[in-house]
């Protein structure tokens, strides 16, 4: 049976490991690559990079980092944050990421979905989706729109219907942050999470609010999730990964041990 | 074997003694058995993390699109990810697919990985691609809906962490905890003709073949480079033996 995977979270500005609250505040707390190994060693299922260096001159910082990353640890990795085009996706996965994730470049133009699918192949594009609940009107019927510029600029665009194109264009999973949940440790968005996850068939990643093993635990039953992408939870040493897979192991939810 | 050495020359703008190493195989392997595994590079797909994994075990390799390099290795290792139409057509466009072939034949040992698996079948449903056929049988999708045996309905792709039944212990399985868990990432998988080419069987919905093997072939439908220190002790096994 597959498992469920626990999927940490690094946001990296500059190349340092940094963590901030509703996309606001960051700190920094460590080396990226040395961080990475820690958690491969631990049992993350999966890391993900999110580079929130603003400037663009300082991107190649983070190629640097993608690279040694690779040849460090032996599962999956992803990167994603200010990937704009198909060649800034190349460039990762060539550094050694298996996956690369575009989220406000492929609403502004979702063609970088197909074109990122048709050259690399589906499973290297995650979509990563921000995601805010509001009213439901027409143009949002699921009462879910999608947001940029960490939450500052409503899209007009429902999630779901957003979700499906994005499937429909060849994305090969799809990372789902809620905003609204984001750092504030009170839980995953159940809601938002179960309905996004029946109905696409590609794999949905619940990230944003995770603060204990119970709220893990909900999203990848109730929520219906794949995976849960967990950070400041592991990152000031809360819970650690194998206290979460125990926790869920005891509840009857498949998770990897290491041997 | 002229068809063959004719393609190597367009491909490395020199002559390759193919005929001349394949001659020597009918007395002893060890005349052209360089220590050296040669990693096919074939467009599809990111090779590097296979690189990286099998280098960081302590092993050389190179990767290579020339068929001298296929030809003259000790052990070669097939990945990919993609789409097999695609690989198909760049295997034969290149006669790399006789290459690959005419190595098998040698009795080395040959790793396919994940795509590379699939096309050393005999077809595969994707696209209704016509495969190398070194193993017997064929690769088929996932059926959908595709339901676990509590009704849920699972995904497709089959991506992430999944366990390997393994009844009787591979060589290269030496050393690997049978609870053990292997990253896959594949919306098709293999179906052998014969059972006794399954080495493993993992469960999605459907329990498929994971791990193949025939004479000195074996063959994963997941990614050892991906899948953690079973999947690195996976490799070492394959690179050391």
């Amino acid at each position: 049976m597959l498992s469920k995977r626990i999927i940490v979270c690094l946001d990296v500005r500059e190349g340092k490991t940094t963590k901030g609250i509703k996309f606001k505040d960051n700190i920094d707390i460590g080396d990226p690559v040395e961080m990475a190994r820690r958690y491969y060693e631990a049992g993350a299922d999966e890391i993900v990079f999110y580079d929130i260096t603003a400037s663009h001159e300082k991107r190649d910082i983070m190629i640097d980092v993608v690279t040694r990353v690779a040849g460090t640890i032996f599962i999956p990795f992803s990167v994603g944050g200010g990937i704009r085009t198909v060649q800034d996706m190349r460039n990762v996965l060539l550094a050694g990421a298996e996956k690369v994730s575009v989220n406000s470049a492929a609403v502004k133009d979702p063609a970088i979905i197909a074109d990122g699918a048709r050259a690399f192949g589906s499973q290297c594009v995650v979509l990563g989706m921000d995601v805010k609940q509001v009213e439901k009107i027409e143009q949002i019927p699921s009462g879910y729109e999608i947001v940029i510029n960490g939450g500052r600029t409503h899209m007009g665009i429902d999630a779901l219907a957003w979700a499906q194109k994005a499937e429909r264009l060849g994305a090969g999973e799809i990372c789902l942050n809620s905003i609204d949940a984001d750092g504030a440790k009170e839980g995953y968005e159940m809601t938002l999470t179960r309905m996004i996850s029946e109905h696409v068939s590609i794999p949905v990643i619940a990230s944003g609010g995770a603060g204990s093993p119970q709220h893990i635990c909900d999203v990848l039953t109730e929520g219906k999730a794949d995976a849960g992408l967990v950070a400041s939870i592991v990152h000031y040493g809360t819970y650690s990964i194998k206290q979460i897979k125990h926790f869920l192991g005891e509840r009857n939810v498949p998770v990897r041990t290491v041997w | 074997m002229h068809l063959i050495q004719s393609k190597s020359e367009r491909l490395n703008g020199k002559v390759v003694p193919s005929p001349f190493l394949v001659k020597l195989d009918l007395f002893s392997r060890k005349c052209y058995a360089y220590g050296m595994l040669s990693i096919i590079d074939y467009k599809a797909g990111n090779l590097a993390s296979v690189v990286r994994a099998v280098r960081y075990l302590g092993f050389e390799c190179r990767v290579t699109r020339s068929i001298n390099d296929i030809l003259s290795a000790e052990r070669v290792i097939f990945p990919g990810v993609g789409s097999a139409r695609q690989a198909m057509e760049d295997l034969e466009e290149t006669g790399i697919d006789e290459a690959i072939r005419e190595f098998c034949a040698s009795g080395r040992p040959f790793l396919g990985i994940c795509l590379g698996t699939q096309i050393i079948l005999e077809k595969s449903e994707e696209l209704d691609t016509r495969c190398l056929g070194l193993i017997r049988g064929e690769v088929i999708r996932f059926p959908e809906p595709l339901l676990s045996d509590t009704g849920e309905r699972l995904k497709v792709p089959h991506m992430g962490w999944n366990r390997v039944e393994f009844p009787e212990r591979h060589p290269v399985l030496k050393g690997i905890d049978p609870r053990s868990e292997f990253y896959f990432v594949h919306s098709y998988y293999p179906v052998p003709v014969s059972e006794k080419a399954i080495v493993g069987t993992t469960t999605h919905g459907i329990a498929f073949a994971s791990i193949l093997e025939q004479d000195n072939i074996i063959a994963t439908q997941f990614h050892p480079e991906k899948s953690g220190r079973p999947g690195l002790e996976f490799l070492k096994n394959f690179c050391g033996t």
